[in-house]
C-alpha cells in the first residue's frame, strides 16, 4: 500500500503521519500508563507519605495525605505539604463511599486498581505493566533510532528553536500550524515529547528500580543518585504527577487541534492537512 | 442542552464510572488474570536472581545513617502465655529448633546463638508499604547453623515459624511464618538478629531473634522466630502460598 499523499474530495490532503509501529506502541503505552497510575495509587494508599533522603521521618513527611477525627468524632481527610495543612475530606484521605458515608481511605475507589484496598493486587498489576511499558518503550526507541525517525521527527531544527518565542505566542492564541508546516511536529510538541520520552519515562523506570531492595543490592549507588531510597520514591511520584499533567495538556491539544483528524492519524496513520493558498500556487 | 439530557448524561457518566470500577475489581479477582499478572513476578524473580547471584551484598550504611524512629510493624507483642513467660525470664528457657529435612536437628539457646559465628551490619529496612528505616543488626549467621544441621538433598525451602499470631483463626493459619530458599539462607548477610542498635532485640522488633534477609522487603524478615524447618514444599503450610502475607496476596518473591 502506498504511503504517498492522497488528495480528498473536499480539497484537503491526507498525509501518512504515523507508521504502524508508532501507532501500536503509542496505544500500548497509553494503556500501560493508565494501569500504572491507578495501581500506583493503590500501592501509595498503603503509606501515603513522602520523605527526602534514605529513610522515612514519620513525624515530618514532606508530603502526605491522612485522616483523623474532628472534634465531633467525624472522619476528616487531611493533606499536608511541609508545614501547610488542608482539609481534603471527600477526595483525599477520607472519601465518600457508594453508601454516602465518609471513610478513611487515601484515594477514591475510581482512581485505584483494584478499587478496594489490596496492596498485593496493586503490586501485581503495577509490575506486570511496568515490564510491558519498558519492553514497549524499548521497541519504540530502538526502532526510532535505527530508522532515524526519532532524530528526524523529534529533534527540533535550529530554525525551529530560533523561532520558539513565536511558536509559544501562536500556541497561546491557539493558532496551530497549517499546510506544509503541519506535516511535522512543531517545536513545542518536539520538546514536550522529548521531555517525556527522554526524561520523565526513563526517570520513572530508574526511580522505580531504585525502590527494589534486589536492584539496590546489585547497584549500591542507585538510590543515592536520587538522594536515597525515599527521595527516589518521592521523585517517582512527582514524575508520575508530571506525566498526568502532560496527559491533560496532550488531550486538550488533541481536542483543540481537531480530535477526529488527530485520532484518525494515531489509529490509521493518515492525517489531513489543508494546503495553504500560497502553497497551491 | 436541555436539563433532562444533562441529567441523563450525568447519570450515564456516574454509571460508567461505577461500572468501570466494578469491572476493574472483577478483573482483579479473576484467577486467570492473576495467573497472567503473576508471570511478571516470575520474570522479575528470574532476572533479579540471575543478576544478583548468591553472594552480592546489600548496601551497608555508616552509623550516622541509623534511623531515630525505626517503625515496628505487624505484631509488636505476641499475645500468648508461652511468649509472655519467655519475656518474663529473659528468654532463658527459650530454644530455637532447627529440624525437618536435616541430618542433625538442633536445639539452640540464646547463649548458643550468641556464641555462633556472627555478623554485624547497618542496613536499610524497606517495608512493602513504601517506608524505609536504617538500623544496626547483630546476629548469628544462618548459613553456618544450617551447615551444622546439614540439609538433606530434598530440602528446597526453609520455613520459619514465629511466636506471633497476626490474625485469629481456628486452624492456626493466622500464625506468622515465612519460607525462603537455601540460597538466600546461606547469603553472608542473612542472620538471626539478636541485637538491634547495640542493645538486645526489643520485643516490638521481634525478640529474641528475627530474620534479616537484606535483599528482600520487610515481610520476609520474620520476627519472633521459634522454629526453622527444612521442607521440600510449602503447599501444606498455612494457606499454601509460602508465608503469612503471601497467603494474603503478597508476592512470594520480595526483591522488588
Amino acid at each position: 500500500m502506498s504511503h504517498a499523499d492522497r488528495p480528498t474530495k473536499d480539497g484537503r490532503l491526507l498525509v501518512y503521519r504515523h507508521p504502524l509501529l508508532v501507532r501500536a506502541t503509542h496505544w500500548v503505552n497509553a494503556l500501560c500508563l493508565l494501569v500504572l497510575l491507578m495501581s500506583g495509587l493503590q500501592i501509595l494508599s498503603a503509606h501515603p507519605a513522602f520523605y527526602w533522603g534514605d529513610v522515612s521521618t514519620f513525624d515530618r513527611p514532606f508530603l502526605a495525605v491522612g485522616s483523623g477525627l474532628d472534634a465531633h468524632g467525624e472522619t476528616r481527610g487531611m493533606f499536608r505539604l511541609g508545614g501547610f495543612h488542608a482539609d481534603t475530606t471527600g477526595f483525599l484521605g477520607a472519601v465518600r463511599t457508594s453508601g454516602g458515608q465518609i471513610q478513611a481511605q487515601a484515594f477514591p475507589s475510581w482512581a485505584t486498581l483494584p478499587g478496594y484496598h489490596d496492596l498485593g493486587e496493586g503490586r501485581r498489576w503495577h509490575f506486570f505493566f511496568a515490564w510491558a511499558m519498558v519492553l514497549n518503550g524499548l521497541l519504540y526507541l530502538i526502532a526510532g533510532l535505527v530508522s532515524g525517525r526519532l532524530r528526524r521527527e523529534m529533534v527540533p531544527s535550529g530554525a525551529q528553536l530560533r523561532h520558539i518565542g513565536g511558536a509559544i505566542w501562536e500556541h497561546l492564541r491557539l493558532h496551530f500550524p497549517k499546510g506544509e508546516e503541519a506535516r511535522r511536529y512543531n517545536v513545542l510538541q518536539k520538546l514536550a515529547y522529548l521531555a517525556v520520552i527522554g526524561g520523565l519515562l526513563p526517570l520513572m523506570v530508574l526511580t522505580g528500580l531504585a525502590m527494589s531492595p534486589g536492584m539496590d543490592a546489585l547497584v549500591h549507588g542507585l538510590p543515592g543518585v536520587f538522594g536515597g531510597r525515599q527521595s527516589a520514591r518521592t521523585i517517582h511520584f512527582l514524575c508520575a504527577s508530571a506525566l498526568v499533567l502532560f496527559f491533560i495538556v496532550h488531550v486538550v491539544m488533541v481536542l483543540l487541534a481537531g480530535p477526529v483528524n488527530e485520532l484518525r492519524s494515531m489509529i490509521t496513520g493518515w492525517f489531513a492537512i489543508r494546503p495553504q493558498p500560497e502553497e497551491k500556487a | 442542552m436541555s436539563t433532562s439530557r444533562r441529567d441523563w448524561l450525568r447519570g450515564a457518566l456516574t454509571g460508567l464510572a461505577g461500572l468501570s470500577v466494578s469491572a476493574c475489581n472483577r478483573l482483579s479477582q479473576s484467577p486467570r488474570v492473576n495467573r497472567t499478572l503473576d508471570g511478571a513476578e516470575t520474570l522479575t524473580r528470574r532476572v533479579q536472581g540471575a543478576l544478583l547471584g548468591r553472594t552480592v551484598l546489600a548496601q551497608e550504611f555508616p552509623a550516622s545513617a541509623i534511623s531515630r524512629d525505626f517503625r515496628a510493624n505487624g505484631s509488636t507483642s505476641p499475645d500468648s502465655d508461652e511468649y509472655r513467660q519467655h519475656v518474663a525470664n529473659g528468654f532463658a528457657d527459650w530454644r530455637l529448633e532447627i529440624g525437618g529435612l536435616v541430618e542433625h536437628p538442633l536445639s539452640l539457646s540464646l547463649a548458643d546463638l550468641r556464641a555462633a559465628p556472627s555478623r554485624t551490619q547497618i542496613t536499610r529496612h524497606d517495608c512493602v508499604e513504601g517506608w524505609s528505616c536504617i538500623a544496626k543488626w547483630k546476629g548469628a549467621r544462618l548459613g553456618p547453623l544450617l551447615e551444622q544441621a546439614k540439609l538433606k538433598p530434598q530440602a528446597r525451602y526453609l520455613a520459619l515459624f514465629c511466636a506471633d499470631t497476626l490474625e485469629l483463626t481456628l486452624d492456626g493459619t493466622g500464625d506468622y511464618y515465612e519460607t525462603i530458599r537455601p540460597d538466600d539462607a546461606f547469603h553472608p548477610q542473612t542472620i538471626l538478629a539478636y541485637e538491634m542498635n547495640d542493645a538486645p532485640l526489643p520485643v516490638a522488633n521481634g525478640a529474641p531473634v528475627r530474620l534479616r534477609l537484606e535483599r528482600a522487603l520487610g515481610y520476609k524478615m520474620a520476627k519472633y522466630v521459634m522454629r526453622i524447618e527444612a521442607i521440600d514444599s510449602f503447599a501444606k503450610l498455612g494457606l499454601g502460598k509460602g508465608g503469612y502475607w503471601e497467603d494474603r496476596g503478597y508476592q512470594w518473591y520480595a526483591g522488588i
